[in-house]
């Protein structure tokens, strides 16, 4: 099948999934401190968080890709250069890749965590503070356990623009799926054939996601009544 | 930062946000033309028709657009019926493939919004308009499309802003959009920093511009739906 393309092609679905899984796990890091920082006391936090949500959002994800990959590649040889390294050094394209898409959906899920927070009763957190609870196990065992739940159907949109964005990666050269169909495409010149297969793998992705996501919502609200 | 060398590439630059906007004026113009029928559809009792919008804007809104983009441009020259056709000329241009698969893309995504906010309006104003003898058409045009259009506007601000930078792919298949210049100009002097910075800098504008646009849309034909203003505020009003 694809003209013995196939094996080429899981390989590659396993490195763009590795792209939005380590992506996703620097986004949502960033996406809690994020969030911390907007609701934070501190004015200079807040300022900070905000400059990044709104320009990192402002931008288009391949520009912030380039500048990252590119600009990177300068900067790691300046400094190189500087501690007396002769030899180039070449940034990985996965490290690029992941860097910059974990960088970019940190700003989206700064919004989403930050409005998941904001939906929480404050009574509820005040009342853990009154229990004699430290700010942190409030954070655990009150707050955070309610977020996911407001977070959810903001996070499935979120992921499922960043499994997409990983498309990207292609471009700045790290052999993902869509670059392997690419080459395939070129090898066989049937190009509509495997980017057809490209289209079908991530829709399955896609899917995947969608369905594991709903039951997710679904197991998290149990016991929250529902109008009509 | 070399300002000397962004300086002379701002007509590039310029050139490029020409591109850019072309490209997005056209696709989102196309694109709101076939997505109100197909929102219409998306949101009607009619299973058949529903379901057919949306395995459509499914698989739109399941993959990359950069795939979309790919499958059009490289892909349809696989098929000699397409290389013989008397479209081939359009097929084989960058800009076209281009606008047709951002068309077909913001398409789904509005025909989902229009279709949201269509099933949003209160179902009063669809039976008020009913009770007074307005036929179907009158129905949909005088009532759902005016306050289903308007209750679309501030997802559809998203959308658009969502295409502006989706517009960006541009670049993938030879087009010198506003990162297109960015590109060539990284490419030309191997300066990263000036070229994607001042690229970003361009999306910023013209992304706080679009926002202001719909900002100030919203304002006119959102008001009915603003939070009321307070008491004190109407009576002052009215007394003045």
């Amino acid at each position: 099948m694809l003209h013995g393309f196939l094996p080429t092609l899981i390989e590659g679905t396993g490195i763009t999934l590795a792209v939005a899984f380590l992506s996703l796990i620097i986004a949502i890091l960033l996406g809690l401190v994020g969030a911390a920082a907007r609701l934070s006391a501190s004015p200079v936090l807040r300022g900070i968080a905000a400059v990044y949500t709104t320009v990192i959002r402002g931008v288009p994800d391949l520009v912030l890709m380039l500048l990252i990959f590119y600009g990177g590649q300068l900067a790691v040889n300046i400094i190189a250069a500087q501690m007396g390294v002769e030899e180039p050094i070449d940034i990985n394209p996965f490290v690029a890749g992941v860097a910059t898409i974990g960088f970019i959906f940190g700003a989206y899920l700064t919004e989403t965590f930050r409005g998941a927070l904001m939906a929480i009763h404050p009574g509820q957190r005040e009342a853990g503070l009154a229990f004699g609870m430290s700010p942190f196990k409030v954070f655990i065992r009150i707050t955070f356990p309610q977020m996911i739940r407001f977070a959810i159907p903001g996070f499935t949109n979120n992921w499922l623009v960043l499994v997409k964005s990983t498309a990207l990666v292609s471009v700045i050269g790290l052999t993902d799926m869509m670059h392997r169909a690419g080459m395939a495409a070129g090898a066989t010149r049937e190009p509509f054939t495997f980017y057809l297969a490209a289209a079908a793998i991530y829709l399955a992705i896609t899917t995947v996601s969608l369905l594991i996501l709903r039951a997710l919502e679904k197991r998290v609200n149990v016991g929250i009544r529902r109008l009509a | 930062m070399n300002t000397e060398v962004i300086i002379e590439a701002l007509p590039s630059y310029f050139d490029g946000v020409l591109v850019t906007l072309q490209l997005l004026g056209v696709a989102l113009l196309l694109g709101l033309i076939l997505a109100v029928p197909l929102g219409i559809a998306r949101a009607s009792a009619n299973k058949f028709l529903s379901w057919s919008v949306w395995s459509y804007t499914y698989v739109i809104r399941g993959t990359p657009m950069l795939v979309q983009l790919f499958l059009i441009y490289f892909g349809l020259a696989q098929f000699a019926i397409v290389r013989d056709s008397a479209l081939w000329p359009w097929l084989s241009s960058a800009w076209f493939c281009a606008v047709l698969a951002f068309t077909l893309n913001t398409a789904a995504y509005t025909a989902e919004i229009i279709a949201g906010a269509i099933r949003a309006i209160p179902a009063g104003e669809v039976e008020a308009a009913k009770s007074l003898g307005l036929s179907r058409w009158q129905v949909l045009w005088r009532i759902v499309l005016p306050a289903g259009l308007r209750r679309a506007l501030p997802a559809y601000s998203n959308e658009v802003i969502m295409m502006l930078h989706g517009t960006s792919l541009a670049s993938t298949v030879t087009l010198v959009d506003l990162t297109g210049a960015a590109r060539e100009m990284n490419a030309r002097f191997y300066l990263p920093f000036e070229a994607f910075i001042t690229a970003g800098v361009f999306y910023l504008a013209l992304t706080g511009i679009l926002v202001g646009l719909f900002h100030l849309a919203e304002k006119r034909w959102l008001r009915h739906l603003a939070p009321r203003q307070s008491r004190y505020a109407v009576a002052v009003a009215i007394q003045t």
